[in-house]
């Protein structure tokens, strides 16, 4: 088993998870990347996506994120999540909320900067849904 | 001299208030401590990003055409102030000191031949604060339909913020609100939030050079919004907090002051019985003595 570091995952309402973990693949903006120990020190935005927990024992937990920042520092990994979510509490239903959301934004697009940015999101989401199979 | 009909029914009016003021204060209580929950399990957030925000910030300090929102405008002229008070009277000074800050800082402002713009989010600030500055107050936002205040309710309130900073609305945003220290104690709180007041990193602090995805300033575009949306979130919890403790110890005194008017006007209610008794007695002993 590798060495593990400490790993935070907080939203805006709370705390999720503050624990030493083994590994952890983060959705980030330009490609998914996975942090072990030791990792240089490293920031990057995140897209919609999953998290993937390996904790220092046990089975990974996946956490659906929106958004927000993963920040790597000698101290361990930090995300700030527009919204996080475990995996085994989402349902379709949600998904398909904010695929409507992402819809309703592309529609209310003025310019073209917001509509690529809509656009973006929509895709992104899209593709969540598809690989949660819903 | 009150008959002994008007006492009972003061007493009685007196105890149905004191029931009242009970029941407010244990609703207060129960809500206190969900709010207070709440407000810590959003401290974690706001923590990290203001760490995030000084090492971002610290890469790229010193560079002119940094972002406005960090920088700020260059000009300090126009002053938003957010004030952030409670939908709902008696919680005691609370509404009161919030606005009585604001107030204090909006005139100072003034005699510096400075413009104010106010936001009042909360009916209260609004009510205060309308009468003396009619004419600077932008906009009322009411959150009086929300249950629990979430970053969604934030997030459109920074937006708001946001959009009227791009168009070029004002230079400088201040956000009012109280700070809970404990169920006696709220600490009304001015905090600049734009430009973006990052703590200084500690001297001894190891500066470590990171790698950024995308890049700086991209990064930082996306951090500043969000910094100013996660601050309101978290002036809005705490003021829910506070609102609350200073209810529930006004509803505590509330109901402790109805407490003593009845044991007052029981002693004179029995006072009066008695007198009333004994007068009866001479009556008739005197009567008796007569015969």
């Amino acid at each position: 088993m590798a060495e593990s570091f400490n790993f935070e995952l907080v939203s805006p309402e709370r705390l999720l998870l503050s624990e030493q973990v083994a590994q952890v693949v983060v959705p980030g903006a330009e490609g998914e990347f996975t942090v072990l120990k030791n990792h240089a020190p490293f920031m990057s935005t995140i897209k919609p996506g999953v998290v993937t927990v390996t904790p220092a024992s046990g089975a990974p937990q996946r956490y659906f994120v929106r958004g927000g920042f993963a920040d790597v520092s000698e101290s361990g990994l930090t995300i700030l999540a527009e919204q996080a979510v475990p995996v085994d509490s989402l349902d379709g239903a949600m998904i398909a909320q904010q695929i409507r959301n992402a819809e309703e934004d592309l529609a209310d697009a003025r310019d073209d900067a917001s509509r690529t940015a809509a656009a973006t999101k929509l895709a992104q989401l899209r593709d969540v849904a598809a690989a949660l199979g819903h | 001299m009150p008959s002994l009909k008007d006492l009972r029914n003061r007493i009685a009016s007196v105890k149905a208030t004191q029931k009242i003021t009970k029941a407010m204060q244990m609703v207060a209580a129960a809500k206190l401590r969900r709010a207070q929950a709440a407000a810590e399990a959003a401290r974690p957030y706001a923590e990290r990003m203001t760490t995030v925000l000084a090492n971002v910030a610290a890469g790229v300090a010193g560079q002119a055409d940094g972002p406005r929102l960090l920088a700020g405008t260059g000009a300090n002229q126009t002053h938003l102030m957010i004030v952030c008070t409670a939908e709902r009277g008696l919680c005691g000074a609370f509404n009161s000191s919030i606005a009585r800050l604001a107030r204090d800082h909006a005139l100072a402002l003034k005699r510096e031949g400075k413009t104010v713009k106010i936001l009042c989010v909360g009916k209260k600030g609004y009510d205060l604060l309308r009468r003396q500055f009619a004419a600077d107050i932008i906009e009322l936002i009411e959150l009086r339909s929300v249950r629990q205040i979430g970053f969604t309710e934030a997030d459109a309130i920074g937006r708001k913020v946001l959009a009227l900073f791009a168009e070029g609305g004002f230079d400088v945003a201040t956000l009012f609100y109280a700070k809970f220290r404990s169920v006696i104690q709220q600490i009304p709180t001015a905090q600049q939030i734009i430009p973006a007041e990052v703590p200084a990193r500690a001297a001894d602090a190891p500066s470590v050079i990171y790698e950024y995805e995308p890049d700086e300033a991209a990064i930082l575009d996306d951090l500043l919004p969000r910094n100013v949306s996660v601050q309101i979130l978290s002036a809005l919890l705490e003021n829910v907090a506070s609102e609350m403790g200073a209810k529930m110890s006004a509803m505590d005194n509330a109901t402790r002051n109805a407490g003593e008017m009845i044991k007052k006007y029981t002693l004179r209610y029995n006072r009066t019985r008695q007198a009333m008794i004994t007068k009866e007695l001479i009556e008739i002993i005197s009567g008796a003595e007569a015969l």
